[in-house]
């Protein structure tokens, strides 16, 4: 599986980080295949991360025409309307992140993301769904599941200054030091869909609130037919109209879901930089650990808010009801 | 070539909407929008966290930033500074840092200083122009600079380091918070002279071995004292005799002058040691390696003469290298003790044959592949002779080199800790600052993990003036040794002061006269007890640095005896109550250290005088999880006490 050695010129460049995880690690990087799907703020920061890391190649999707909001949080755009008209921000993006390190392989692939073949994924070690609507996020993680060759599978989301992770990487062996020793472990990770249908009401209660919040906004936006940003305080009435329903389901008091952090995630479309940096970063370390199969990866939620401060590790399943 | 204004964007889509709902924007929105407007930023570091946080802040409306760096950019740095290209390689970090941010920020104010921030230019005044301070150091003593200059200007700091995946990010505010140096923070690593010159247990003390005596002592300045020869017999022979070995006739043929060197240092110097019985009585005995045991009779036959390798004399010294003409081409593969040695030889070889002129000049550079070549083949064949597991050439440089690991999304984290810890210093959010640490390993499922900050610690010497205690033998002990390792090293001045009572025993500045000068000189060597204004027990120092605005008081007590292994300095500096490392910081981001830094490479190695230490260079590193974190039912902050000093310490706000 590790194969031919690192070139010299690689071993120069990637010199710090084989020390932090090792020559064999970053042979396997440079072997990975990744998807990166709805690019914004974090998701280019993510971009930016695994190219620096030197993975092998990284496919883009997001026929979104690059306007202002685009340019908001994205450094990968330069805002130079002569140079990007026109143009997706797949593709701007993919100029830029070329130049970060000519040895990965950047291109971009277009179309709708949901409407592809379970067989399309099979070219891919990675797959990253950015800002993407429920119904894509299964479709996608179904198909994902389906093949023999085990696909990591990873959303994520950032609106105002929180965000959310979620992974999944089916049945996974990882090693991970315990003391002086390394030890052999494996995980077995829920399917988006079971993840994001565990009943509320037996998940512990000090669980990250914004795991329920998004919930909320997932059903919202494909209630309505929305994108991720295309919300404004005007829809308050509606998601705290979803979030009723879902409580009452669920079988838990109103509380559960502070009306306050909703309406934070409604009005705060724009992501905020520094949360886009530390989510990215955050999803960035978590593909390079699957990929490199070393080091105990997220299981299998995480979740960011800058008004806490706090990054924690939620672990969602249906054992809570078993 | 049009572009657009960003700076207002969160704020803009805000107010529509609430203009439609007829509603005044958010207070905490346009506060902060404005805070962030009107604030100047001063960045100090331009490399891996200085990058990522220069990009965010632009992206977050800052549009007023001052950047200094007085490094420039290397093929190393290229995997995760990512506003430097290949291209670049050469030029001041600081200044390509800024060029690459202006090109998708073009309407923000950039000023970068590619300069030492420890200069002169940047005193109080320089500082006290900034609204907050955000470091992006890799070195203890700048930080501490920094800190007191950000005191002495009472400019909020935000300080932050990084190794591999820990990281961490904290907010010192004169008066409120605890300042940098309230905890004390882990100085490099020192070994004693006789671990690395007879008794190594560690392959560390073996590289110290190498690039510091055995480096410096073939290809270094030779007029440095060397403790290469340093024998526990000392009926030994005489020095002269000694001497004559390291000198290479002119005509010397350079093999066989590589084999006597090798005979000597790892045959007949073991040799010597070994007829000490006392030191081996619970030790494991070294054996003595020689070159006719391990190498064949002569290596021109074997691999060609250098002369004859492709490299010729005009070669750019940084590209000849041992390795390729022994067939040598991974940096990660164990050698054996014979590959070692033919290393050893060769690179010697090399050196003689293709740089002899900078002989006599030369220090260890990481950089310099057939200096890393020869320190880690002798390293390894120390090793080999002491029954220490030996390295590859890789680990080797990194510990010879204090390589300190790194990866770009650490630093991507932390600059975006940063840069809202900034914008909380700005709004005077005093609740809610925090320390935050970034663990490898979830703690109570926290990867990012916020803490209150303490309050300022009443025993530190920096922010709040409390008198040092030093314990010295005033009689043995010259004025030199007390600025050089307790001034300079210890409190880290730069340009300091020394008086006793009215008396000016010693100061550094431009102004001063000749006379004034030979003075200082004098008296630096100079007992303490016998200066002019004679330094005794009971004695009160006090020791300033003018730059820093710092001024302290050194309560002097004569003691006559100090232990050579624990306190090999000859003096020992206390007296503050060493704030407890009880929060996060200890154990959760530290590898080799016990404290909150990070990112902490050597100074380099520091050689002094007589019982001086060899500094070291860091240890391979050990990551250690986070201990005892402590959490009340309903509280939603991690607390992390250590019970014994939960009625000394108290948090801010």
């Amino acid at each position: 599986m590790d194969g031919e050695e690192l070139t010299e010129q690689e071993t120069a460049l990637y010199d710090r980080q084989i020390r932090v995880w090792g020559a064999n690690a970053q042979r396997r990087l440079t072997k990975s295949h990744i998807l990166v799907s709805g690019i914004k703020g974090t998701v280019a920061e993510f971009c930016k991360n695994i190219v620096l890391a030197g993975v092998g190649s990284v496919t883009l999707m997001d026929d979104s025409l690059v306007n202002e909001e685009a340019l908001n949080a994205n450094f990968l755009i330069p805002p130079d309307e002569n140079a990007y008209r026109g143009k997706t921000v797949a593709e701007i993006c993919c100029d830029s992140l070329k130049d970060f390190n000519p040895m990965v392989l950047v291109s971009v692939e277009k179309g709708d993301l949901s409407a592809r073949s379970t067989e399309f994924f099979e070219k891919f070690d990675v797959v990253v769904i950015g800002y993407g609507s429920l119904a894509t996020k299964k479709a996608v993680n179904e198909k994902c599941r389906k093949l023999s060759k085990r696909v990591a599978f990873y959303t994520v989301d950032c609106r105002d200054s929180c965000g959310e992770i979620f992974v999944d990487l089916q049945d996974y062996k990882y090693t991970k030091k315990k003391l002086e020793e390394k030890v052999e472990c494996e995980l077995n990770f829920p399917s988006f869909q079971e993840a994001v249908s565990v009943p509320w009401k037996p998940i512990p209660r000090r669980t990250a609130k914004l795991y329920f919040a998004m919930r909320v906004i997932e059903v919202f936006e494909e209630n309505e037919g929305r994108k991720h940003g295309q919300c404004s305080l005007l829809d308050l009435p509606t998601v705290l109209e979803i979030k009723k329903k879902l409580c009452e389901a669920n079988t838990v008091s109103e509380s559960h879901v502070p009306d306050s952090l909703l309406e934070r995630l409604i009005t705060g479309t724009i992501e905020f930089p520094p949360a886009c940096a530390i989510v990215g970063g955050i999803l960035a370390q978590e593909v390079i650990k699957a990929v490199s199969g070393k080091g105990e990866p997220l299981n299998n939620f995480f979740y960011y808010d800058a008004q806490d401060g706090k990054g924690v590790m939620e672990n969602i399943s249906n054992s809570f009801t078993s | 070539m049009k572009s657009f204004h960003f700076s207002n964007l969160t704020n803009l889509r805000c107010i529509a909407y609430c203009s439609v709902l007829s509603l005044p924007p958010p207070m905490d929105q346009q506060q902060q929008q404005s805070a962030i407007q009107g604030a100047k930023v001063l960045m100090v570091g331009a490399g891996g966290i200085g990058c990522e946080l220069l990009k965010t802040l632009a992206l977050s409306g800052f549009h007023d930033i001052h950047i200094i760096d007085m490094d420039t950019i290397e093929v190393s740095n290229l995997n995760r500074q990512f506003l430097f290209r290949r291209s670049h390689v050469g030029q001041s970090k600081a200044k390509v840092a800024r060029d690459a941010v202006l090109r998708f920020r073009p309407h923000i104010n950039i000023r970068s200083y590619h300069a030492n921030v420890k200069n002169p230019e940047f005193d109080v005044d320089f500082f006290k122009q900034f609204d907050v301070v955000l470091n992006g150091l890799d070195n203890l003593d700048a930080r501490r600079h920094v800190n007191r200059l950000c005191l002495a200007a009472d400019v909020p700091l935000v300080e932050s380091g990084t190794t591999g995946f820990l990281g961490q990010v904290t907010v010192h505010v004169k008066g409120k918070t605890e300042c940098y140096e309230c905890q004390t923070k882990p100085t490099p690593k020192t070994y004693p002279v006789c671990t690395i010159t007879s008794t190594p247990t560690k392959f560390v003390h073996c590289i110290v071995w190498a690039k510091e005596l055995l480096f410096a002592k073939l290809f270094g300045d030779k007029n440095q004292d060397n403790d290469l020869n340093v024998r526990a017999n000392k009926a030994a022979s005489s020095s002269k005799e000694t001497e004559d070995v390291f000198e290479r006739a002119d005509d010397e043929d350079i093999e066989q002058y590589g084999r006597k060197i090798y005979d000597h240092v790892f045959g007949y110097n073991i040799e010597a040691a070994l007829s000490n019985e006392e030191t081996w009585k619970n030790r494991r005995r070294p054996r003595p390696i020689y070159s006719k045991d391990v190498l064949p009779e002569s290596l021109t036959q074997k691999n060609g003469s250098t002369q004859n390798c492709s490299a010729t004399d005009g070669d750019d010294s940084t590209t000849v290298s041992a390795m390729p003409l022994l067939g040598l081409k991974n940096p990660q593969e164990l050698w054996g003790l014979t590959q070692n040695s033919l290393v050893f030889i060769e690179a010697l070889k090399l050196f003689f044959a293709k740089r002899k002129k900078e002989i006599g000049h030369l220090t260890f550079d990481k950089d310099d592949q057939l200096a890393v070549e020869f320190v880690t083949a002798a390293a390894n064949i120390r090793a080999e002779s002491f029954g220490i597991p030996l390295h590859s050439l890789f680990e080797a440089k990194g510990i010879a080199g204090n390589i300190v690991h790194a990866v770009a999304t650490t630093n991507a984290i932390v600059a975006g800790l940063i840069v809202i810890e900034a914008i909380k210093v700005l709004k005077k959010d005093a609740d809610k600052y925090r320390m935050t640490y970034c663990l490898e390993h979830p703690s109570r499922k926290m990867l990012l993990m916020p803490v209150e900050p303490f309050e300022p610690n009443p025993s530190c010497y920096v922010c709040s003036k409390t008198p040092l205690v030093l314990e010295i033998n005033t009689q043995k002990s010259k004025l030199r040794d007390l600025v050089d390792k307790i001034v300079k090293a210890k409190l880290g001045m730069n340009l300091p002061l020394i008086m006793h009572g009215a008396s000016l025993l010693y100061e550094v500045g431009d102004d001063l006269d000749d006379i004034m000068v030979a003075n200082y000189n004098a008296n630096l060597e100079k007992s303490l007890s016998e200066l002019p204004s004679p330094v005794i027990n009971g004695s009160i120092l006090t020791v300033e640095d003018l730059q820093q605005e710092l001024s302290c008081k050194i309560n002097v007590k004569h003691r006559e005896e100090f232990d050579e292994e624990k306190e090999p300095e000859g003096m020992v500096l206390s007296g503050w109550t060493q704030s407890p490392a009880t929060n996060g910081e200890s154990a959760s981001t530290s590898n080799n250290e016990s404290a909150v830094d990070v990112t902490e490479s050597s100074s380099g190695p520091e050689i002094a005088s007589k019982k001086r230490k060899l500094s070291e260079t860091q240890p391979e590193n050990h990551k250690r999880e986070t201990e005892n974190v402590e959490s009340e039912d309903d509280d939603d902050l991690v607390e992390i006490e250590n019970p014994m000093t939960v009625s000394k310490k108290k948090r801010v706000a």
